[in-house]
């Protein structure tokens, strides 16, 4: 009915897609309100206490950051698969520069690595022509063998710095409220946000990722935003990296099997197409969420782990069949 | 010659939404006949032969296979009943060997687990292929690494081996050098022989003289006559397939010719060697397939430059799309769904595209900036949406067509590069675009259009050069044109 409405409409009539661009991101957001009011309801008010609440944010922060990249990514038309393995090599690179240097340079080094990473992503999957999922597969591999090599397969020891303390609770009265780490995931969410509205890249790639020959055609260059963009991806895994290091305070080459997964189920559930040319930070931070509600909730309701599996994967499959519906 | 009617359709009609496809049209074949179906691209052709391969269903008429009823649900239903399609485009699976293409389907098979007998696979194929004379094409090959010619053979063989009874060649020869296609002139003959019917489909003229034994003509949907092949010449057919007078859908304001800009010297195959000038409307005739995209497509830089030289303005030298762009150059695609327009992309996004410098300070797009200029443009073309940012699919076709062509205007592009610019879209929108372009050419733009439509090319065009077999002929006046005479070169009639 909403495309009959549309088709048949006249020029300046803007709030039959108003309607629907609002239903864009209602989607997701209505699907957390209903996850929160379930847990809820099951659990009592406590579980929306100020602590608890933070204790979500805190849990999925990781994830958030490395989705915000990722978000770019699958805009554009593409994918990354090497997302933990990044991580995992950016909490070796931090761990070991610590020994020798300071907490910042320590950490953009961590970045650098990162960004690394995902310029090769890119420069692969423009000059090889080979399609993203395989090249990041490659370089997941790839990737994580070298944080291995680079920390001799041990868990590199370092000294507590106030990289340590970016996701811990402020207690110091100093009026941050919340953590160090996610006001700058809030930031860095802002700021990709606007980047995709905004910005004649963030256009681009939706144009990419919603066609990549109407764009050429266009004279977009498209092997450069290509590459920019899986390089900010590979520096967001690198930062989410450095805040996996502060909750771990070691460096460990092991940790973050099969995040990428988390990510690309956080931007999948936020309203992310595989196809390229849809995807939005509120739908991906809210997918993200969603994701780490049920996990606390499941856990504060004493149900184990494999329940919380099967909802988190009835999820996913139930919020992209009812965007197809929808579509 | 009608001996025995093998296919008979009547009164068959099809509606595509407004669009009347086919009207009360009529064909017979007869066992052992060749009847060449022919007509101007859009005349009908496809559609008719989809209805009877049973990938259409026709909304009115009915059709009789050697005296019994046919409807075929599907065109698996149709190859069942004895009717084989050949396409232009091969349909194997070409990592399959040749038999087991021959016998996809049909596969002889033993035993209660239906195990596939391969023996008798391999015996099926190689029979099938001495049937056609062609026992050097080995079962065991791999379809793909077979030639065009001998896949089509392949095709033709799979046909046999299921029982055809009717078979349809569209454009056989499109993808076949001159010993290929003699080869399967002979074949044709000998399959007629056997008591097939044959339904051939072909834009060129000389090959339906000497191949079919009948023709019939469709034009616009209807029939427009047929006949005995041997007793109508050439010219005949072509008159058939024009049938009327240009049309007065074509303003025509006083167009100067101004200084060249976009100058080809022997570019690509097709060895392209042409001058635009401003305030011109340049068109390119020729048939689906004859390589006129794909010379559009070289000058703007989407297809690498193998030969000749191509200069824009004072810009020589191959270039990239963005290049071509910057040097006053816009091109609108004949895949508008594909490549013309990013389908979930909006209106405003589209008609921006390509030049979003207006839209805010460098790097940056400003949606309310954006969003005026597009409704603009949607007023001025009066592009029918419900806002601008909704997304462009949504849009009918016309409409489609004119965001397209606004990124052109808001580009303001000198030389506009459109093919096919009027393909699939309603009568009000071609005339608004006919409109366009003859306003850009008098405020001195300058137009390069390719169009399978030559009334059309007629009407918007001041000067037309022809494409056939790949070659572009030189541009001369559009008074010396016509429709017969575009139609006679372009089908290379005037070889024959």
């Amino acid at each position: 009915m909403e495309r009959a409405l549309a088709v048949d409409g006249s020029v300046g009539r803007p709030r039959v897609v108003a309607s629907r661009r609002l239903l864009d991101e209602t989607g997701v957001l209505i699907g957390l309100a209903v996850v929160l009011a379930i847990f809820g309801a099951l659990i009592g008010p406590q579980f929306f206490r100020a602590a608890n609440l933070e204790l979500v944010a805190r849990q999925t922060v990781i994830v958030c950051v490395a989705a915000l990249g990722m978000t770019m990514v699958i805009v554009s038309g593409g994918i990354d698969l090497s997302v933990g393995s990044v991580v995992a090599l950016s909490t070796v690179v931090t761990a070991v520069l610590l020994q020798h240097q300071g907490p910042a340079v320590a950490a953009l080094g961590a970045l650098a690595a990162g960004g690394v990473c995902g310029l090769v992503n890119g420069v692969l999957v423009t000059q090889l022509r080979v399609v993203p999922f395989i090249v990041t597969l490659g370089t997941m591999l790839l990737v994580r063998g070298a944080a291995k090599g680079l920390a001799d397969e041990r868990r590199i020891e370092a000294p507590v710095t106030w990289l340590n303390s970016l996701l811990r609770t402020v207690r110091d009265g100093s009026g941050l409220l919340l953590p160090t780490g996610i006001w700058i995931t809030i930031v860095l969410a802002i700021l990709v946000a606007l980047t995709l509205r905004y910005t004649r890249f963030g256009r681009h790639l939706f144009a990419i990722g919603s066609s990549e020959r109407t764009a050429r055609l266009c004279g977009v260059r498209i092997n450069r935003a290509k590459i920019v963009v899986y390089t900010i991806a590979g520096a967001f895994a690198a930062l989410a990296g450095v805040m996996e290091f502060s909750k771990l305070s070691v460096g460990d080459p092991t940790v973050s099997i099969g995040l990428e997964l988390d990510v690309i189920a956080a931007v999948i559930i936020g309203g992310g197409s595989l196809a390229g040319g849809k995807g939005s930070v509120v739908g991906t931070l809210a997918g993200a969420a969603i994701m780490a509600v049920i996990q606390i909730g499941c856990s504060q309701q004493g149900l184990s782990n494999w329940v919380q599996q099967i909802v988190t994967g009835s999820i996913i499959v139930g919020a992209v069949a009812l965007d197809r519906l929808r579509s | 010659m009608a001996e025995s009617v093998r296919l008979e359709m009547r009164g068959i009609r099809k509606i595509f939404g407004a669009t009347v496809a086919l009207e009360d049209v009529d064909l017979t074949v007869a066992a052992g006949e060749v009847c060449a179906l022919v007509g101007q691209n859009g005349a009908g052709k496809s559609t008719l032969m989809a209805i009877l391969a049973g990938a259409l269903k026709a909304d009115a008429g009915a059709m009789r296979l050697d005296g019994a009823a046919y409807a075929p649900r599907d065109p698996l239903a149709a190859r069942q009943a004895g009717v084989a399609m050949i396409y232009q485009e091969r349909s194997l699976a070409p990592r399959l060997t040749v038999m087991e293409n021959i016998v996809l389907g049909v596969e002889p098979v033993r035993g209660p687990l239906a195990i596939v007998d391969r023996d008798r696979m391999r015996q099926i194929a190689a029979k099938a292929l001495a049937e056609l004379g062609h026992a050097d094409i080995a079962p065991d090959d791999v379809a793909g690494d077979l030639s065009p010619a001998a896949q089509q053979l392949v095709e033709i063989a799979r046909a046999r081996a299921i029982g055809c009874r009717v078979l349809v060649l569209d454009e056989p020869t499109s993808s076949l050098g001159h010993a290929d296609v003699a080869a399967l002139f002979d074949l044709i003959r000998r399959l007629k022989q056997s008591g097939i019917a044959v339904v051939y489909i072909s834009h060129f003229i000389e090959e339906v003289k000497h191949v079919s034994d009948r023709f019939l003509v469709l034009r616009d949907g209807c029939n427009a006559g047929g006949g005995v092949t041997a007793d109508t010449r050439s010219e005949e057919i072509v008159a058939r397939m024009v049938g009327r007078s240009v049309d007065d859908l074509y303003p025509r304001g006083t167009h100067v010719r101004g200084e060249p800009i976009l100058d080809l010297e022997g570019v690509g195959p097709a060895e392209a060697t042409l001058t635009l000038h401003r305030g011109e409307v340049l068109g390119i005739a020729g048939l689906l397939g004859a390589g006129r995209t794909h010379l559009l497509r070289t000058i703007f830089g989407l297809e690498p430059v193998t030969v000749g030289r191509i200069r824009v303005a004072a810009f020589a030298g191959p270039a990239s799309p963005r290049d071509r762009w910057q040097h006053g150059v816009g091109m609108l695609s004949e895949d508008r769904a594909g490549e013309g327009l990013a389908q979930g992309l909006s209106v405003a996004d589209n008609l921006t595209l390509s030049h979003p410098g207006p839209l805010g300070p460098p790097g940056f797009v400003l949606p309310s900036r954006q969003r005026s200029v597009a409704v603009r443009w949607a007023d001025r073309l009066a592009i029918r949406c419900a806002d601008v940012r909704q997304p462009v699919a949504e849009l009918s076709g016309g409409n489609q067509q004119k965001v397209a062509f606004a990124r052109l205007l808001h580009h303001d592009v000198d030389v506009l590069i459109l093919d096919e610019p009027t393909k699939g879209i309603d009568v009000a929108s071609k005339a608004q675009i006919y409109e366009l372009i003859d306003e850009l050419a008098r405020a001195r733009k300058a137009v390069l259009l390719v169009s399978s439509y030559f009334p059309e090319l007629l009407g918007v065009c001041d000067r037309i050069a022809v494409m056939s077999r790949g070659r572009l002929g030189p541009p001369r006046s559009v008074e010396e044109w016509n429709e017969h005479s575009l139609l006679m070169e372009a089908s290379g009639a005037r070889a024959s």
